[in-house]
């Protein structure tokens, strides 16, 4: 925002309140009123505002309070944003980055626990960010905003207070699309994004005490996905196990996994397995099967023994 | 018909042509459509044209333009060449959007004409962020956003007029009330039946209801809403009560309203009341109205050849505009 005037944020509680886990505290003070503005509670046209004013030269970040909240932007992200450059032939683009927290296992029940990432990482037209750390955050979230097109950037709220890792002033972006290799590893490749990827690294920890080498991927864009790094993990490891919160019926996983059956098929020593959240129509909000339903390190752990067994 | 606003014999002229250029070019786009040649979804624009034609010449080049899916009149009353529009309807290359758009979806950036908006209601808070950036880059641009009286039930309706109020942006909310939406009378969809513009006025929004097939009569609203929204007080609610002669769409066979009703509207057609009003003014001549009638006609032929002898967009275009 202070290199480039055009960026602005919008959304519920992002100024006075400076955010409701305070991603822009103090942006008030420094940016002012007419660039961090709080709107009323009105997501369809927070998304579409942010439309106007992008197909108008702006770099709008629109901020949806939590992910729950986001269905009635589907509309105008689906249904406008991912269209425009198509649909009028390169006539105008929409540069700008919904922002949203998401995710379970913060005691949050149906309304404040959804992972919504499937929804539009289906859509053409749309770019899906998740990353697992404060660096990465960082990174690219910059590039979002300076990228030319509808970016959904997507955080998972538990790593706001879970994850600490250095973020370095200096100026720097990560490319969109670039999955990162973040533990390497020879016998088993596990692919994952969001808060999943601190499980599994937890999980592979206990995997290399028992003396099984686990190379986890960080796919960090769901949209487009990087399918170089996926496969040549894959290529080197032979076996697949692809990790992720979100149920697994028609979620990302099931789209990594045929990326690998149709290009890494000849290399797979054993089968392209899915861990993922039950299918269940919402996160219960009884801690204990809240527990349930989350995915842990042990529970990660146990799915790579029985894979590596092959 | 009082001369309510000053209007000089050129632009008498003006208007009669841009409104029976709209109707030819309709007409001519059915029977395009009868022929096979215009495929889809078409909506004709017939019975309104004094709407477009009243309201969008009062607009400056810095000031934009946004509607709905009825477009092809707001899109020739902005000045967007009639070849590429009738093209885009052809689905061909040299269309408006290389044939990527179609009817619904009429784009021309550099006329600040920003579509043609197929989901109801949808363009209202984008005409909300277009204004919303005019404001904060310092602008004296306007947005005319066009709906029909389907679209004011939608949320985004109410969140639109509350959002530019509440921050008092530069926009001219023209709701364009034909009665119908698709084949529902307003008076079963809209609970505050008729007079929607009074709810503009409970977001405080000055809003005044206009007869839509006098074309001076929204010319001079017009005029008088884009004052007051340059003034920078904030947004203006026009309604205009109009009627489309046609079907919703060409696959509309009309089986919801009575031809006596479209009828007794026909009485009121914008074209030849303001054809009447001209020459009882002695403002134009018969003789100089048959003449704009042989332009058109020549012009739309024209229009009509080049949309006919126009390429196909190439396959590999499928592919253009694509990166996620």
């Amino acid at each position: 925002m202070q290199r480039d005037e055009r960026v602005f944020i919008l959304g519920e509680d992002v100024g006075a309140r400076g955010g409701v886990f305070l991603a822009t505290d103090g942006f008030l003070e420094e940016f002012g009123e007419e660039r961090v503005i709080d709107t009323p509670l009105a997501e369809a046209s927070i998304a579409a505002v942010a439309i106007g004013a992008a197909i108008h030269g702006m770099r709008p970040i629109a901020e949806i309070e939590f992910a729950d909240f986001i269905w009635p932007t589907i509309n105008q992200i689906v249904g406008e944003a991912a269209k425009v450059r198509y649909g009028t032939n390169g006539q105008l683009h929409v540069p700008m980055v919904l922002r949203a927290p998401q995710g379970g296992g913060v005691r949050g029940a149906l309304y404040h626990s959804q992972s919504v990432e499937a929804f539009f990482a289906h859509t053409p037209g749309l770019k899906v960010v998740n990353p697992a750390t404060p660096y990465d955050a960082k990174g690219l979230l910059k590039s979002a905003i300076r990228d030319e097109d509808p970016v959904i950037f997507l955080e998972h709220k538990r790593t706001y207070r879970l994850v600490r890792g250095e973020v370095p002033d200096e100026e720097y972006t990560i490319p969109l699309s670039s999955a990162d290799v973040k533990l390497e590893g020879e016998d088993l490749s596990v692919i994952t994004y969001g808060l999943m990827v601190h499980h599994c690294l937890e999980a592979a920890q206990t995997l290399a005490d028992e003396g099984v080498s686990v190379e986890v991927v960080d796919l960090r864009t769901l949209r487009p996905l990087d399918s170089e790094t996926i496969l040549e993990s894959v290529r080197k490891t032979g076996k697949a196990l692809i990790v992720h919160e979100d149920s697994k019926a028609g979620g990302i996983g099931g789209e990594v996994a045929s990326i690998i059956g149709e290009e890494a098929f000849e290399y797979l020593d054993g089968p392209v397995t899915r861990l993922a959240g039950p299918e269940v129509p919402a996160m219960p909000f009884s801690p204990a099967m809240e527990a349930m339903y989350m995915l842990d390190a042990d529970k990660i752990a146990d799915a790579m023994r029985k894979l590596a067994a092959y | 018909m009082e001369l309510a606003v000053d209007i000089d014999k050129n632009q008498v002229a003006d208007y009669y042509r841009q409104m029976l250029m709209i109707r030819r070019f309709e007409e001519a786009a059915g029977r395009l459509y009868l022929q096979g040649l215009v495929r889809g979804f078409l909506h004709l624009y017939i019975g309104e044209e004094a709407v477009a034609v009243g309201a969008i010449p009062v607009l400056d080049v810095q000031d934009y333009v946004i509607t709905h899916y009825r477009d092809h009149g707001h899109a020739l009353a902005r000045g967007v060449d009639p070849k590429a529009v009738m093209a885009e309807l052809c689905g061909k290359a040299t269309g408006t959007s290389g044939g990527k758009g179609g009817s619904m979806h009429i784009f021309d950036v550099d006329r600040h004409f920003m579509g043609g908006h197929a989901i109801v209601g949808g363009q209202l808070p984008i005409a909300t962020g277009l204004a919303l950036s005019i404001k904060q880059r310092g602008g004296d641009g306007a947005v005319m956003c066009f709906f029909g009286d389907g679209a004011v039930n939608e949320g985004e309706f109410h969140e639109s007029l509350n959002l530019a109020s509440l921050w008092k942006l530069p926009v001219i909310f023209f709701l364009e009330n034909n009665l119908y939406g698709m084949g529902s009378h307003v008076d079963k969809t809209h609970a505050a039946g008729r007079d929607i513009y009074a709810s503009a006025e409970y977001y405080k929004i000055p809003a005044v209801q206009i007869d839509g097939m006098d074309l001076l009569a929204v010319h001079e609203a017009s005029a008088e809403a884009l004052k007051k929204v340059r003034s920078g007080d904030g947004p203006v609610f026009l309604e205009a009560m109009t009627y489309r002669f046609r079907g919703h769409s060409m696959a509309d066979p009309v089986a919801y309203r009575e031809t006596s009703e479209v009828e007794e509207w026909r009485v009121n057609d914008p074209i030849e009341r303001f054809k009447s009003f001209s020459l009882a003014e002695g403002l134009m001549s018969e003789d100089e109205l048959a003449q704009i009638d042989r332009e058109v006609i020549e012009t739309i032929e024209e229009v009509v050849e080049f949309a006919k002898n126009s390429p196909e967009p190439e396959l590999d275009s499928l592919w253009d505009n694509v990166y996620a």
